[in-house]
């Protein structure tokens, strides 16, 4: 079963022997890959740290933190932080999640390890733009993280950066000087990486699928990579121009999106005639999209997962790249949906509501396929299958308040409340921090020739999957009861009775915060002590898994796989072995 | 011959040709099939991202010019059309070359006589096509000159803001084609034409959309400022 059919490699490279070309300034998409992951975990983790400090200011605005005290006197004096460098944090926290974590480990760094090896190939279509998309997000992180260290700290304007607040400069808040220029050109920089990235995963899937590969046999993991590039492709070349024009209007004295007459710290600014709602459309033309970009390439992971562990096909294969397909086609027409409150014309609300309900459909299709996969399957329950169930409960959780807020009339009450904050932390960003984690457990034996521990893994699981809906389950009663979101203290009368449903929030963040180290360690101590990983721990069917554990530097040793049969092959009752590699020839089962 | 070239490199890591992809490649007259070139491909996807950026400009800028009644038109230099047909010309320079080019290439290297003469016209026009978007900067910057000099500057109105940023960076990208005119001709006088010739045709792609799509920012600052 694992003999790998295959016809004799064109041409066998060898691999760099420097450290610097091996490890830093590599070709090789896989530690490429690597490379993205540890750049996501560094910026999960200060993420999770300002999600921490924003949850104890929430529930105890008035406990001084001392090493915030050191960190930030301006800031925090005596480590009481002031509103505004809440709103510092606010703004670091979403830009981190969204750009560096949630855009770079599901589809970055999983996508450049595996989409190469899961159709074939050696490498991607153009290696150097590879390294230098990395590279160049690496650059983006470095000046984002170089606004906490200015005078004036981070932006206070939000990860969306909404103008005129993001475009008028020092008058305006602290921040919103140098701090403000930094997350500009950081964001420009990554819209670039972006798109180089995006390009490679394009052109490497249409190019470079070897032998048999067709598209209906690709896996819904490279399926959903591949949607996703394209979408990114259209997405980020939409925010780079809107990055340019908002830099212009800060350094250069133009008006594109700050209207005339704007007095600030009792300054007339020197700007006419600009449209705030101009970057509002700009930005969300993008910006819903991303929400695609971050979730589609984790359903892709569950669906690949999920069928190895239930050990019976996916339900409705191409049911599921085709709902992948209208995703992608309809995130480009609902982005008015973000703006409903924002003045725009009623009637665009109206329009915008309708594609958006329509949206759900072809979620909700998935979710039903990927929940029909499991009915009547003999679930083997490993860390990565409860990952992947965990996944489809916070996707539906998260996705059932999104039918609330596209009808204009709710989200009128809704808008800007914890409801809001509730709803997309599940559907975007837990659910897809949980499609990381299954990729994870499911892939690390492959990257790293060892296998995580399961144990750790279960703990991990099961506190993690509580503690998200200790933290995200009562938002929305909060939301509800009219609790307004970026505020940094409640002090009003309506306000101060919810005071104890934060502090329940703060301390179920502060644990469930806490057990993602269970997983930092496991990661660390499996690298170098987990039992040896055979090639195929799993008996999946993919390619990945008919290569050793880690492969060759060309993958597939010396050799290009032939592909005889799609992905989705378990569960086969008349061979031996319950499954068939895409590689077993027909007549070999 | 070129094992050390890296584009050659990257061509023979391609697995097996074309006959894996499903449906089947386009076959040649020699009944081989043809493998799609992968630089060709990389363009194509570029020029999407590249006309994707230029939809949001040209939106943001009928946005802009309705948002409210500070837009304030001027006349454009005349040097633009004079720059047009430059452009334009570059385009018809690199057909004549590229067609020269895949003469050359389709004798193989069984006549080295008869390639000569062909090859260096095809280096010959390249090189006309590389100076003659060369120029076409040159005329770029010109005109920001001339409307320098009428006190038009980045920031005085929003018509001249979107005209400068139209005008630099299309500039840019056309900087980046004449960059990859450069690699080619440096190429194919390494080869003399009779190695592969990959890259031509992402390139020249590249150029006449670049061509094309000035056509278009030219129509619309003409009908727009």
């Amino acid at each position: 079963m694992h003999d790998v059919s295959s016809l004799p490699a064109t041409h066998a490279h060898t691999p760099p022997t420097g450290f610097i070309r091996k490890y830093v300034f590599s070709l090789d998409h896989k530690v490429i890959g690597k490379q993205y992951y540890g750049l996501a975990l560094a910026a999960v983790f200060a993420g999770m740290v300002l999600s921490w400090l924003m949850r104890i200011h929430l529930a105890w605005p008035a406990w001084p933190i001392p090493l915030l005290g050191k960190f930030s006197a301006v800031g925090a004096p005596n480590g009481v932080m002031t509103p505004e460098y809440y709103l510092s944090l606010l703004t670091m926290h979403g830009t981190l999640m969204v750009f560096f974590v949630l855009t770079n480990a599901p589809f970055a760094a999983f996508g450049n390890y595996f989409l190469p090896i899961q159709i074939g190939a050696e490498d991607m279509a153009f290696p150097r733009f590879n390294m230098m998309s990395f590279w160049t997000t690496f650059a983006a992180f470095l000046v984002m993280m170089a606004s906490f260290f200015v005078s004036d700290g981070p932006p206070i304007s939000g990860w969306t950066a909404y103008a005129p607040l993001s475009a008028v400069g020092k008058d305006a808040g602290p921040g919103l000087a140098m701090g403000q220029n930094l997350w500009a050109i950081s964001i420009a920089i990554f819209c670039i990486a972006s798109l180089l990235g995006a390009l490679n995963f394009i052109a490497t899937t249409l190019d470079l699928r070897t032998k048999g590969m067709s598209l209906a046999r690709m896996p819904f993991s490279t399926w959903a990579w591949f949607v996703t590039s394209v979408i990114a492709l259209l997405a980020f070349a939409v925010l780079l121009p809107a990055c340019i024009l908002l830099i212009l209007d800060r350094v250069a004295g133009t008006s594109f999106f700050i209207p005339a007459g704007l007095v600030l710290s009792d300054k007339l600014q020197p700007h006419s005639g600009g449209s705030p709602l101009l970057w509002q459309h700009l930005f969300w033309f993008f910006g819903h999209p991303e929400v695609y970009i971050a979730i589609l390439p984790s359903i892709g992971i569950v669906a690949h997962i999920l069928p190895v562990f239930a050990r019976k096909p996916l339900l409705g294969p191409r049911a599921l790249t085709g709902s992948m397909i209208a995703i992608g086609f309809l995130s480009y027409m609902v982005w008015g949906h973000h703006m409903f409150v924002s003045g725009m014309n009623p009637f665009s609300a109206n329009f915008f509501s309708v594609p958006t309900l329509v949206i759900t459909i072809p979620a909700t299709i998935m979710t039903l396929l990927l929940i029909g996969t499991v009915y009547g399957a003999r679930l083997r329950f490993t860390t990565p299958a409860l990952f992947c169930l965990g996944f489809i409960s916070v996707f539906i959780s998260g996705g059932i308040s999104g039918f609330y807020l596209a009808q204009p009339s709710l989200d009128t009450y809704l808008h800007a409340t914890y409801f809001v904050v509730a709803h997309f932390h599940f559907v975007m960003a837990v659910a897809s921090i949980f499609g990381v984690f299954a990729g994870s457990y499911f892939w690390f034996p492959k990257m790293f020739g060892r296998m995580m521990s399961d144990t750790l893994g279960k703990w991990h699981f099961w506190l993690t999957f509580l503690g998200v809906y200790c933290v995200f389950m009562p938002m929305h009663y909060l939301g509800l009861a009219g609790n307004v979101r970026r505020y940094s203290a409640f002090v009003d009368d309506y306000l101060a009775p919810l005071i104890p449903v934060h502090r329940f929030i703060t301390i179920a963040a502060l644990l469930t915060g806490g057990a993602q180290f269970i997983f930092f360690w496991n990661l660390a101590w499996s690298r170098f002590r987990g039992p040896i990983a055979a090639d195929n721990p799993w008996e999946a069917t993919s390619l990945e898994w008919s290569t050793t554990s880690p492969p060759p530097f060309d993958n597939f040793g010396g050799k290009h796989p032939v592909v005889y049969r799609g992905p989705n092959e378990y569960g086969l009752e008349e061979s031996g072995a319950d499954y068939a590699m895409q590689t077993s020839p027909p007549n070999n089962n | 011959m070129n094992s050390g070239d890296q584009i050659d490199v990257k061509e023979s890591r391609v697995p097996v040709g074309g006959e894996g992809r499903l449906p089947a490649a386009p076959v040649t007259a020699s009944g081989v099939l043809r493998r799609p070139e992968r630089s060709e491909t990389g363009v194509w996807i570029g020029i999407a991202a590249i006309s994707m950026s230029f939809a949001a400009f040209t939106s943001a800028m009928i946005v802009r010019q309705g948002a409210s009644a500070d837009w304030r038109h001027f006349e454009l230099p005349r040097i633009l059309y004079l720059n047009t047909l430059i452009l334009i010309g570059s385009s018809v320079t690199l057909r004549m070359a590229c067609a020269r080019l895949a003469f050359v290439a389709g004798l193989g290297s069984e006549a080295p006589d008869a390639a000569r003469k062909p090859f260096l016209d095809g280096i010959y026009w390249m090189y006309v096509t590389a100076a003659l978007g060369a120029l076409f900067v040159v005329g770029q910057v010109l005109a920001w000159r001339d409307l320098v000099a009428q006190g038009l500057f980045l920031a005085t109105n929003p018509s001249c803001s979107f005209f400068y940023v139209f005008t630099a960076l299309h500039g840019l990208h056309l900087l980046g084609g004449i960059g990859g005119l450069t690699y080619i001709i440096r190429k194919l006088s390494k080869t003399h034409g009779t190695a592969h010739t990959s890259g031509i045709g992402a390139v020249s792609v590249y150029w006449h959309f670049m061509d094309g799509l000035w056509v278009y920012l030219f129509l619309l600052l003409a009908m727009r400022t």
